[in-house]
């Protein structure tokens, strides 16, 4: 149990059955007034934000929440399916939850679940990825529009930019932090 | 020698700390000001709903020295300022530390109009002791210090930033959360604020305005939507006041707080005090402000996390 005394950006905390994470937090005390602790919080299932502001004396349930090492699947009308590391159970999460990791599921990529109350709310990807890209124009040589980069589309679907002598069917290296292109893989 | 503790920025702010410190000494010195040295450790504060004390044996360290200050014009003193440490248990923010810096000072014969020409003059020259003339930049906003200063009533502030009348806050328990969440951050930002004329209830030490006993005569100064002092017309009816303190008790027992004694020597003297004007300043905020600091722990020695 925490009290609002405690609370600090970065704390995971449970509100109304769902877990939050607090993003600002201030201490706040007019002249001759009360304490009062102004927060924000992101609600980590569906990440919409809550402004409230607490008085001294209120508490709050911590968020139990879990990392658990999975693999991913295969993936079935919006619903993908992972197989947990040491249980080997499998289990199905939504589209919605996935979120932008889908970009960069492929086939036994080994993920972090995380888990509130026994259900998945989001995954974490490894932060550099490789996927084989499947389509882009091929790079003329001697073009001189200046353009140093052009569009490519990887195994997922996605599409990024990449330099120009990147070609079909080659191997690169993304930054799932930002979805941008890292390197190309020699093979 | 190697200085490991401190950051660079942080020891330039304690030296131009230094600076200000010496001229708000200057300024009280110019003004004919004695200052005095009250004691820190006290047997019986005043009761405040919102103000939880640090102990020291069966006594108190003073959450501010306005009792003892009191009783000094009581005994005759005139013009009187202190500059010391003040304790309040709990408090710990970008604006606040449990152990902190006050500066307080008292004037007989005066209303709190006097303080507001004292906190110009006072904040204008700890300013230029560290550059700033005339305008003062905080958050992106340029603050102008030379013109005349804002006075905006409490009454008026909820209306304009609350969209609610002052006296509906209270009804509804709403007083500090609008306060702290829409007004707050609009006073002072051109110039600086005297948010004057708070409600009767939320007097603590200040006598009622003549002619409108609905509000009492105190003042906060906000500049760049930071509070930084709290004036009062000082009260002197010793049974008033006494009244005072018994309906914080009752507020302190209602949130489940600890009675305390009632400083019975200060409402003894009360009856001999003459009409007088204080002001509480906090003196860490004004070194933050002047030297835009942006969290209270970095103009300070050494933060309660640091020891």
């Amino acid at each position: 149990m925490y009290t609002v005394a405690d609370l600090r950006k970065g704390l995971k905390i449970t509100l109304d059955g769902d877990p939050y994470i607090v993003t600002f937090f201030e201490f706040s005390k007019p002249g001759k007034g009360q304490a009062l602790y102004r927060t924000k919080m992101k609600n980590m299932i569906n990440g919409t934000t809550l402004d409230r502001t607490y008085r001294s004396g209120e508490t709050f349930e911590p968020a139990h929440l879990e990392e658990r090492t999975m693999q991913y699947l295969y993936k079935e009308d919006t619903n993908y399916t992972f197989m947990d590391n040491q249980s080997y159970e499998q289990i199905s999460i939504s589209e919605d939850s996935i979120g932008d990791a889908k970009n960069f599921l492929i086939d036994n990529l080994e993920v972090e679940v995380l888990m509130f109350r026994e259900k998945p709310i989001g995954i974490t990807t490894p932060n550099f990825v490789n996927l084989r890209v499947t389509k882009t124009d091929p790079w003329i040589k001697g073009d001189t529009t200046g353009s140093d980069s052009k569009p490519a589309t990887v195994e997922t679907g996605y599409v990024l930019r990449v330099p120009p002598f990147i070609e079909e069917g080659e191997l690169i290296t993304i930054d799932t932090r930002t979805g941008d292109y890292s390197t190309r893989v020699k093979e | 020698m190697q200085h490991t503790l401190f950051p660079a920025a942080r020891q330039r702010n304690l030296r131009s700390r230094a600076l200000i410190l010496s001229a708000v000494r200057g300024f009280f010195c110019s003004q004919d000001f004695l200052e005095v040295d009250t004691p820190h450790r006290i047997p019986a504060p005043i009761p405040e709903c919102h103000i939880d004390l640090v102990h020291s044996g069966s006594w108190f360290l003073h959450p501010s020295p306005e009792i003892c200050m009191k009783r000094m014009l009581s005994a005759g003193f005139e013009r009187i300022y202190q500059i010391c440490h003040c304790w309040r248990d709990g408090e710990r923010g970008r604006l606040h530390l449990p152990e902190f810096t006050m500066l307080e000072w008292y004037r007989t014969q005066a209303d709190y109009t006097s303080l507001m020409d004292d906190c110009k003059g006072l904040i204008t020259t700890a300013a230029e002791a560290v550059g700033i003339n005339g305008k003062l930049v905080r958050n992106g906003n340029r603050i102008s210090l030379d013109g005349p200063w804002e006075k905006l009533s409490v009454r008026e502030a909820f209306v304009r930033y609350g969209g609610i009348e002052a006296e509906e806050a209270l009804d509804r328990d709403l007083f500090d959360e609008i306060m702290v969440r829409d007004i707050e951050p609009r006073l002072g930002v051109e110039r600086p604020t005297f948010l004057v004329e708070y409600p009767a209830e939320r007097g603590s030490l200040a006598r009622l305005k003549p002619g409108d006993p609905d509000v009492a005569e105190r003042f906060e100064l906000y500049i760049a939507g930071l509070e930084l002092a709290n004036a009062f017309s000082e009260l002197c009816d010793p049974v008033e006041q006494r009244e005072r303190f018994g309906k914080e008790l009752v507020n302190r027992a209602g949130l489940g707080k600890t009675a305390h004694p009632l400083p019975e020597k200060f409402l003894r003297d009360l009856a001999g005090m003459p009409p007088s004007a204080g002001i509480a300043l906090g003196l860490d905020r004004l070194v933050m402000l002047l030297l835009d600091a942006a969290s209270i722990d970095e103009v300070v020695s050494f933060t309660p996390e640091e020891l």
